[in-house]
């Protein structure tokens, strides 16, 4: 890395200024018009899918049920958004919410027999969920570490502890599942004053971590780290401090969405959700997170999540009579992933913001401006 | 002095690999046993394979983790077509299939990497997706245990074959010198083309490759066929050494694979690692899932095991790497 | 006209309506030591790619060797012998000095395969046109500054260059260094390879030119025989006016106040040794030394990126221990870096966020939440307070210029009231406007109070802001002067002396 390009960047800027103060929007910011459009797909998903199956899809039944599965992937998604802020990624978070849910599980069933009264269950429910937030913060402090005071990329760390924790998983259940207590499934079943409860904890998590993200110092930091860690040092940030709180958090998230796992299915197993990596990382990169660091925001996921949400759905739906639905969903989801990277590919149609991604192994890319004059090979009239 | 510095990675893994040899053969002398070393040669055969691929990636600067999709899809595709046209002859021709899949799939990864300059990282995973999904739902996803006939003798076929003290035979099947050309010929490329050089200098700075007239694109088309290529051999010689055809196979070993290519010296931001290198992690690495066992641990403990190691052997240089910038900051700050 | 190599006849280029270039002239002659000599902006850089191919002009002829150039194509100039080296060489940092230096040449040839005796052979062949020897076989990322340099001139050399265009190769080079590059420059010379050098260094410019074209806001000002200019003219020939800005005074309360910083036997070894001196609140004190001499270094360790190793460091009359970043900030010491693209701003980031980093901390209210309101009000607090032109603080800082982002920089610490700044190169980079704005900033700055370190190349720089001056070589700090008692001349002459 070198440091002395100043001689050759001012020109380029003072020729920039006057173009790009005239193109710079009035009112209406990116990041605005990133919504508008994801807002506009999700309601095009929707009413495609409404269209094609109109007795099933768009019935209160199916609105439960859809509000019921996509929480626990939308949080999943929000903890791989916090680390790809960073400019890192965190491909553990699956492995922490299984050990998570296991280690729930097992709590569950030393503490609770089947028959007690839900009175004596809380205790024992509450034990479990601590135990699994617990886990989370261990697990995500170890990342933590290993990303920000180690110094590993977070690729090699985080497959590293994926393999870690999944290990621990399949040493502790032997490989199999283990299962919950009924009287804790009513955070997977259960409504609260008629909203599902997933669906309220991912409200409650978006909102909360909206408000991190923005209105936090923490949160500034964090998008700041992505974009320039050599700035955040030079400016009296400790890098290693957002780091390992980046991903504690995403741990935590982790969690959480263990619990939920381990609530809708009755069960935690060593290697559940093993394509939920790629469906977090599709709905962040939809939702306008640049991989590359410093841009993204909680609303554009949200839309996102619901626009994967009736995408399964609507598939599943239209391929009942075909076997092997899940596969196709691996297909489309695959192919999604890519069409959404190639839109981002031309400028008129980004939907995220910053630097553009470059081939790499998620190493952070070069500043822009430190590019080439983007006017080369402009030819004389 | 850059073959010393190469060296010290290999000699470390080598003298790893000469460590837990010594600790393995204490706990269970079977280690030391003709049989274990053919099936520790054996089981890294299409690891090997595999991690030669990542190899040529990972020095270009990216990273790929849809190999093992490619891998399976070449295999069942393969498979299927020989019994479909109830091929009886040589298992060449399946190989010559299985490439030409692999190549194909390879292509697609390189449309994405090379023509839009996607991150490598996320294109691949969307396309492990896009292959595993297409495979199970179009071509299918039944289990196939009658492979063809050229399968089961190619996997037959020994290299050496040798009786034991206990009277019984042990063998290293032919396959393992599939693992020795590929060695020879990503070396081969690697070390004596410019194509190859130009791999290394792509991972060590792309705009000086650019700017000293390297043909990025190309170059970038050739890694993603090549890892193609092989993935579809190595599995096309996985379903053969395991007698069946099992689409669910293979996906789930990337990390194993990239763990390895990544002990053997092999730097994740690109432009260091070589074939010997990879081969001696590899090693390392059957020689930790393999050996578990005998030394009485039960195979649970894999996972963690691996896991451990992973980090470990790349949290050293990193760690390293971080007290070497620290000094370094002093020069650049000149 | 036989010996012209290349011809640059009334060249334009603007990008986005500002005009980079107007009008500009340019023969290179066989064998020439020609310098481009211009401040940041003056259009330097858009001329070396013009000439390399990279960028066409709007306006203009291009001749080279004889040849005419509708479009130039970057192959082209190749073709004819042009080799450019950019500032960061753009060399292999993993391969070896034989590779960076002769593979491209095997590339050009179009082979397939490497044949790695010629390789070593065109490498040693290419080292010893220019008198050096280094080890073919040592990885470029363990080689030093300057000998990167000259691999990278050894790669041009391969090429058949003709001529040799250099972009500021003196930046990071210490004195012996740049000694043994003109060596070098001149036996290029012998050979009949021309060389283009880009410099805004006079001194340097003076010593090796032959001729020189100098530019200032894209037009040429003067294109003539070096021999006929000497450091005053050169001056007023980039700048376009005499210095006439006037200097600081410092009046040191009587009866001993407590320095604000005291520093005694500072010394990180490989960096610089015994190092003590004093700062008091208000002054303005220079740090002036050739690369190498542990200026900066000293400054980095000061601000807690790279910590001395012994000494102590007293401030406001404390012993204190800065090991870190965290514990200069704590104490009130603050850092703006020369490289404000890597180490200052967050490019693509708003204006206002580039300039509550450091505050954010305290920006926030009950809960630990900030109003965004706030935020902006502060950004335009400052924006204000500093002359920092921007239509609206929430547009990517990116958008801004040179000595606007600096401002930006400069916004972001004075946000935090730092009892002391230390000021790596503040105004490289900047237009003549900006750059006198921002020195009267400091010292308003230090007339309220505050302490300034100020790191800098440029001598007028440090006479026309700085009270007093220290003096480093060799690691070693061996003079301090006060800035009233010295003149340009012999400041110049006694930090390039040996």
């Amino acid at each position: 890395m070198t440091t002395k390009q100043t001689a050759s960047t001012p020109e380029r800027h003072d020729g920039r200024v006057a173009f790009l103060a005239a193109a710079a929007p009035r009112r209406l910011s990116s990041v605005d018009v990133t919504l508008r459009r994801l807002f506009i797909i999700a309601v095009a998903i929707f009413v495609a899918m409404s269209l094609a199956q109109p007795d099933v899809f768009p019935t209160l039944d199916n609105f439960r049920s859809m509000s019921v599965q996509f929480p626990e992937l939308g949080i999943l998604a929000i903890a791989i958004m916090l680390t790809m802020l960073t400019g890192g990624i965190d491909l553990s978070v699956t492995a922490i919410a299984n050990l998570a849910g296991i280690l729930a599980a097992l709590v569950l069933t030393r503490l609770v027999s089947e028959d007690a009264a839900t009175g004596q269950a809380v205790g024992g429910i509450v034990a479990a969920l601590l135990v699994a937030l617990g886990v989370g913060l261990l697990c995500g402090l170890l990342n933590g570490l290993l990303v920000g005071y180690v110094g590993i990329t977070p690729i090699l760390a985080t497959l590293g502890t994926l393999t870690l924790y999944t290990g621990f998983s399949t040493v502790i259940t032997g490989g199999t599942a283990v299962f919950a207590v009924p009287q804790f499934l009513f955070i997977g079943d259960g409504d609260v004053a008629g909203i599902p409860v997933p669906l309220l904890i991912f409200a409650v998590l978006a909102i909360l971590f909206s408000i991190i993200l923005n209105r936090t110092a923490f949160g500034l930091k964090v998008y700041l780290l992505g974009t320039n860690p050599t700035a955040t040092r030079f400016s009296g940030i400790s890098n290693e401090t957002v780091l390992l709180r980046t991903y504690l958090l995403s741990g935590l998230l982790g969690a959480i969405a263990g619990i939920i796992f381990l609530a809708r299915n009755n069960a935690a197993k060593p290697d559940y959700g093993s394509s939920y990596i790629l469906q977090a990382v599709l709905i962040a990169i939809l939702g306008g997170v640049n991989p590359m660091g410093g841009f993204g925001t909680i609303s554009g996921l949200v839309l996102a999540v619901l626009s994967l949400q009736f995408l399964s759905t609507g598939l599943n739906m239209l391929l009942i009579q075909y076997s092997g639905s899940n596969f196709f969903k691996e297909f489309a989801w695959g192919a999604l992933l890519l069409l959404v990277m190639v839109i981002d590919y031309f400028p008129k149609l980004r939907l995220t913001r910053g630097k553009v991604a470059t081939p790499g192994a998620g190493v952070p890319a070069p500043d822009p401006a430190l590019e080439e004059d983007p006017q080369r090979s402009a030819h004389p009239r | 002095m850059l073959k010393q510095k190469l060296a010290k990675t290999e000699v470390l893994v080598a003298l790893a690999i000469v460590g837990l040899a010594i600790i393995f053969s204490v706990i269970n002398p079977v280690f030391l046993s003709v049989r274990n070393l053919f099936d520790l040669l054996r089981s890294s055969i299409v690891m090997g394979m595999f991690a030669l691929g990542v190899l040529v990636v990972i020095v270009s600067g990216g990273i790929d983790v849809s190999f093992t999709a490619i891998a399976v899809f070449a295999m069942y595709v393969t498979v299927k077509l020989l019994k479909a046209i109830d091929f009886q002859g040589t298992l060449l021709v399946g190989f010559v299939i299985a490439a030409l899949i692999g190549l194909a799939l390879g292509l697609i990864n390189a449309l994405f990497i090379a023509r839009f300059k996607l991150s490598t990282l996320i294109v691949t995973l969307g396309t492990q997706s896009l292959f595993r999904g297409f495979l199970l739902f179009v071509v299918g996803s039944q289990l196939i245990r009658d492979i063809p006939d050229s399968m089961t003798s190619f996997a037959k076929l020994n290299l050496i074959t040798i009786q034991t003290a206990d009277g019984t035979l042990a063998s290293l099947p032919a396959a393992v010198l599939l693992l020795a050309a590929a060695a020879l010929v990503t070396w081969l490329v690697l070390q004596y083309t410019l194509l190859g050089r130009g791999i290394y200098a792509l991972g060590g700075s792309r705009e000086a490759a650019e700017r000293a007239g390297f043909p990025i694109r190309r170059i970038q088309l050739f890694i993603y066929s090549f890892v193609g290529v092989l993935s579809g051999i190595a599995g096309l010689t996985y379903g053969s050494l395991n007698r069946q055809a099992n689409p669910f196979d293979i996906v789930g070993s990337e990390l194993d694979v990239i763990a390895a290519v990544v002990l053997g010296g092999a730097q994740i931001t690109g432009g260091r690692g070589s074939v010997v290198g990879t081969l001696l992690g590899v090693f390392l690495v059957v020689i930790m899932n393999n050996s578990l066992i005998l030394a009485g641990i039960p195979s649970v403990w894999q996972k963690v095991v691996i896991g451990v190691i992973i980090i470990i052997g790349t949290g050293i240089p990193a760690f390293q790497q971080r007290r070497a910038e620290r000094r370094a900051r002093i020069a650049l700050a000149e | 006209m036989t010996d012209v190599l290349v011809q640059l006849s009334n060249v334009s280029k603007a990008f986005a309506g500002v005009k980079a270039l107007q009008d500009v002239s340019l023969t290179i002659r066989k064998g020439e030591i020609h310098c481009l000599v211009g401040e940041n902006g003056s259009g330097k850089s858009t001329l070396i790619k013009i000439i390399a191919g990279v960028v066409a002009p709007d306006e203009g002829q291009i001749v080279i060797n004889g040849k005419l150039f509708p479009v130039l194509h970057p192959i082209d100039a190749i073709h004819e012998g042009i080799q450019i080296i950019y500032q960061d060489f753009s060399l292999f940092p993993n391969l070896t000095v034989a590779e960076n230096i002769a593979l491209s040449s095997q590339l050009a040839q179009g082979r397939r395969f490497v044949d790695w005796g010629e390789v070593r052979q065109i490498a040693r062949q290419a080292l010893d046109r220019i008198h050096v020897k280094l080890d073919l076989d040592a990885p470029v990322e363990q080689v030093s500054v300057a000998n990167k340099q000259l691999i990278a001139i050894s790669r041009a050399l391969v090429h058949n260059a003709r001529l040799i265009v250099m972009d500021e190769p003196t930046t990071a080079l210490t004195r012996r260094e740049v000694r043994s590059l003109f060596a070098v420059i001149k036996k290029l010379q012998q050979d009949g390879v021309a060389t283009l050098f880009v410099s805004h260094k006079l001194n340097e410019v003076l010593e090796i030119a032959d001729r020189m074209l100098i530019l200032r806001n894209g037009r040429t000002v003067i294109d003539a025989d070096a021999r006929e200019f000497d450091q005053a003219r050169l001056a007023y020939y980039m700048t376009g006016r005499q210095i006439d800005e006037s200097g600081y005074e410092y009046r040191r309360p009587p009866n001993g106040q407590t320095p604000l910083l005291r520093v005694e036997h500072l010394a990180l070894p490989g960096s610089f040794v015994d190092v003590s001196f004093e700062l008091y609140p208000g002054e303005i004190v220079g740090l002036a030394g050739l690369l190498g001499s542990g200026r900066t270094e000293l400054g980095l360790a000061l601000y807690g990126i790279h910590p001395a190793r012994s000494g102590t460091i007293a401030f406001e009359g404390k012993r204190v221990r800065i090991d870190s970043v965290q514990d200069a900030v704590k104490l009130g010491i603050g850092y703006v870096p020369e490289d404000r693209l890597t180490e200052g701003l967050f490019l693509p980031q708003s204006i206002t966020r580039n300039i509550v980093v450091r505050t954010i901390d305290h920006l926030v209210g009950a809960l630990g939440l900030t109003k965004p309101r706030d935020l902006v009000q502060h950004a335009q607090f400052w924006i204000n307070a500093l002359n920092i032109k921007t239509r609206s603080p929430e547009l990517p800082v990116q958008t801004l210029s040179g000595g606007n982002q600096q401002r930006v920089v400069l916004a972001k610490w004075l946000a935090s009231s730092p009892k002391m700044l230390i000021l790596n190169g503040p105004t490289v980079g900047v237009d003549i406007g900006s750059k006198s704005e921002i020195h009267a900033i400091m010292k308003r700055l230090a007339s309220q109070g505050m302490a300034l370190l100020v790191i800098s190349d440029d001598m007028p720089e440090l006479l026309h802001t700085c009270n007093r001056i220290l003096l480093m070589k060799r690691g070693r700090l061996v003079e301090q002067l006060s800035s009233q008692s010295t003149s340009e001349d012999e400041l110049t002459r006694k930090v390039t002396e040996d």
